[in-house]
């Protein structure tokens, strides 16, 4: 995405997303985030298994309800959608793409039937011939072709069954894409596939992702701006290129240190960076700041001075 | 043997799995050498017949396989064919293998000191005891704090991070001569995959063993491996030192995995990615099993399957663009950057 100006598409404020609360055994999976998304652009969010990146995901497209703050969509808060129209706008809106390609399609469904599931929820098709006729278009924009309409997804490839999976979001005409790792189960020489696939479309539909993923280097390829999480909290956000050359956090230090690289020279070289997780429980109260522009880090007000020295020094 | 250094050595491997489809040609005549001491990785998509390679040495392999043909052999004695009271025996002297899933791969209902202790009470008659003891210098040397102390916790209180170093120590306690991980940090987080991987290295260096690593990751293969061999559709189609695999490949195949994946400086709009998928290996293609999906494909490529090329000593490639006739062809723009380094690196 080349345009800095464009509006916000979603803004997440403070929002916070407990389970069990409560009890003994409550959980803070995401704990008071802020961040926008701008029309157009895919924003990556990382973060090791239970840093909350998934439920942030899910919060977003309101699948929970959030336990406080608020996710706004196009101006409107998510969790205020009062009428059923407005509910089932928003839900043709935000789409989702999952990981698992196996799991995630019904398997006694035909193809055509789980592409159109949402063509049929919302009244999309003026009759069986337009219908059948949509659901080829989108399989043909996804690299399948029409004669797969009426196989069942056991039939199908991880790759393809991914391919079935992005129809089945592209279905009801969305603006918004959440796909949480939608790459991690496919083999390396699909994933190239899929991601460029996903790239063409958000070229040709105006999409906007939350892309969902473990994998660095995919994140960074496929990202105009990332976000890093960490225990439910949002740790840097910055955009791709600036995150990769200039991490702040020592957490982002730490994670770019371990990305394995398809290189023997880097590898032989590599130094791994450890991070001590016990400095975010001191009890000082830190929240992102805006360290260089469209940088930010979490941070007291004395670390501040800090991250611009480090900055500065490209230390 | 051939070369005193070797450990094992594979020949002709053929392994078919006999499905109500039909016969599924899993491993065709694959040959492989480990040497001692070293890491040999083996790299391929699912279904590439990697983890078939590996069951077979540890003679694991379901009850529907067919061995077709070949030998596996451990420093001159024969692996196929040997009845399972050998080969349960076998495993416990001289072969281990760290699986991929820490999650499954432990006993949920016995205590962890137990689980590591047990082959050495198994194969080596040692007492509980004293199998114990051994159990926590192993823990001690993964790195598994208050050792003592966690001797009798079952798996479930351990992090996924954690029980992958259990299961390291339940391998490497017989000092195996030969240890096998089948991706062994794939469910791992990327920060706990680099410890992981760099324990291996430094248990691998203390107890001088033989590790073949099966991965998909070719950002783990580059930081493990010292020789990589590519499989594609049940044959190896390229082998050589992990510095001519990843600046010098010569095989078509190897040069799409290695320019699909994103590096931290890629660039370009569209990523370059290998089209369509693996063949069926219910009725595996005539010729070169990677030619459908081979823009550098030749005509004699769906004809005649290509015999290995030499490169060097050490570098071998099984394509027909080595052959003296072949025209000559530009690889992707990543390969040509990576040949170019290579040059540069054994001109100095």
């Amino acid at each position: 995405m080349e345009d800095k100006n464009a509006p916000k598409i979603l803004q997440v404020e403070h929002l916070k997303q407990f389970f069990n609360v409560g009890k003994p055994d409550e959980v803070r999976a995401v704990n008071d985030i802020t961040f926008d998304i701008y029309k157009g652009e895919t924003f990556g969010l990382v973060g090791e298994s239970g840093s909350g990146k998934t439920t942030t995901g899910r919060a977003i497209c309101h699948l929970y309800t959030p336990t406080s703050g608020k996710i706004i969509f196009e101006g409107g808060d998510v969790s205020k959608l009062n009428s059923k129209d407005k509910k089932v706008k928003f839900r043709r809106d935000m789409q989702m793409i999952f990981q698992d390609p196996y799991a995630s399609l019904n398997p006694r469904m035909k193809v055509k039937d789980i592409v159109a599931e949402g063509i049929d929820i919302n009244h999309l098709a003026k009759d069986d011939d337009d219908r059948n006729r949509q659901v080829e278009d989108l399989l043909e924009t996804v690299g399948l072709n029409k004669e797969h309409a009426n196989r069942y997804p056991h039939e199908f490839s991880g790759g393809q069954r991914q391919r079935i999976g992005i129809a089945r979001a592209l279905a009801v005409k969305p603006k918004f894409i959440i796909a949480d790792e939608p790459i991690s189960a496919l083999d390396v020489s699909i994933q190239a596939q899929v991601v460029n696939l996903l790239k063409k479309l958000q070229r040709e539909r105006g999409l906007t992702y939350l892309f969902i993923a473990h994998d660095l280097s995919m994140v960074k390829y496929i990202s105009d701006r990332i976000g890093v999480m960490h225990y439910g909290k949002m740790l840097e956000i910055a955009d791709a290129d600036e995150l990769y050359n200039h991490p702040l956090h020592d957490y982002t230090r730490s994670l770019l240190s371990a990305v394995p690289v398809p290189d023997p020279e880097y590898e032989r070289k590599r130094e791994i960076v450890d991070y001590d997780a016990s400095k975010e429980d001191d009890g000082q109260e830190r929240s992102l700041v805006e360290i260089a522009p469209r940088h930010y880090v979490r941070a007291t007000k004395e670390e501040v001075a800090m991250y611009k020295e480090r900055l500065n020094n490209g230390k | 043997m051939e070369n005193k250094d070797d450990i094992l050595e594979v020949r002709n491997l053929k392994i078919n799995f006999n499905t109500y489809a039909g016969k599924i040609k899993a491993i065709r005549d694959v040959s492989f050498d480990l040497k001692k001491g070293e890491t040999l990785a083996i790299v391929g998509e699912s279904g590439s017949g990697k983890t078939v390679t590996t069951r077979s040495i540890m003679g694991l392999n379901a009850s529907n396989t067919e061995i077709a043909g070949g030998s596996i052999k451990f420093k001159d004695e024969e692996i196929l064919g040997k009845t399972e009271k050998e080969l349960s025996k076998f495993r416990g002297q001289h072969i281990a293998e760290i699986f991929q899933d820490p999650m499954t791969s432990l006993d949920p209902t016995m205590k962890i000191g137990r689980q590591i202790a047990e082959p050495l009470m198994i194969h080596q008659n040692m007492s509980k005891d004293k199998a114990l003891d051994k159990a926590l210098e192993m823990m001690k040397l993964v790195g598994i704090t208050n050792a003592k102390e966690r001797l009798n916790d079952y798996p479930y209180q351990f992090s996924g991070g954690m029980r992958q170093r259990i299961v390291i120590a339940i391998a490497l306690i017989t000092y195996p001569e030969i240890i096998i991980a089948d991706e062994p940090t794939t469910a791992l987080d990327v920060t706990i995959q680099a410890k992981i991987l760099k324990l291996m290295k430094e248990l691998q260096d203390k107890i001088n063993t033989s590790i073949i690593f099966i991965t998909h990751d070719l950002g783990v293969v580059a930081g493990m491996a010292d020789r990589v061999a590519v499989m594609y559709a049940g044959k190896i189609v390229e082998y050589g030192t992990v510095d001519e695999i990843f600046y010098n490949p010569k095989h078509p195949y190897t040069w799409g995995l290695l320019s699909s994946m994103p590096t931290l400086d890629t660039k370009s709009e569209v990523l370059p990615s290998i089209p369509g998928t693996p063949p069926d290996l219910l009725e595996p293609p005539v010729g070169d099993a990677f030619a459908a999906r081979n823009k550098y494909a030749l005509k004699i490529d769906t004809i005649k399957q290509p015999p290995f090329f030499k490169v060097s000593d050490t570098h071998y490639a099984a394509t027909w663009l080595l052959d003296d006739r072949a025209p000559k062809v530009t690889p992707p723009d990543e390969i040509v950057k990576r040949q170019k380094h290579f040059k540069a690196i054994n001109t100095k």
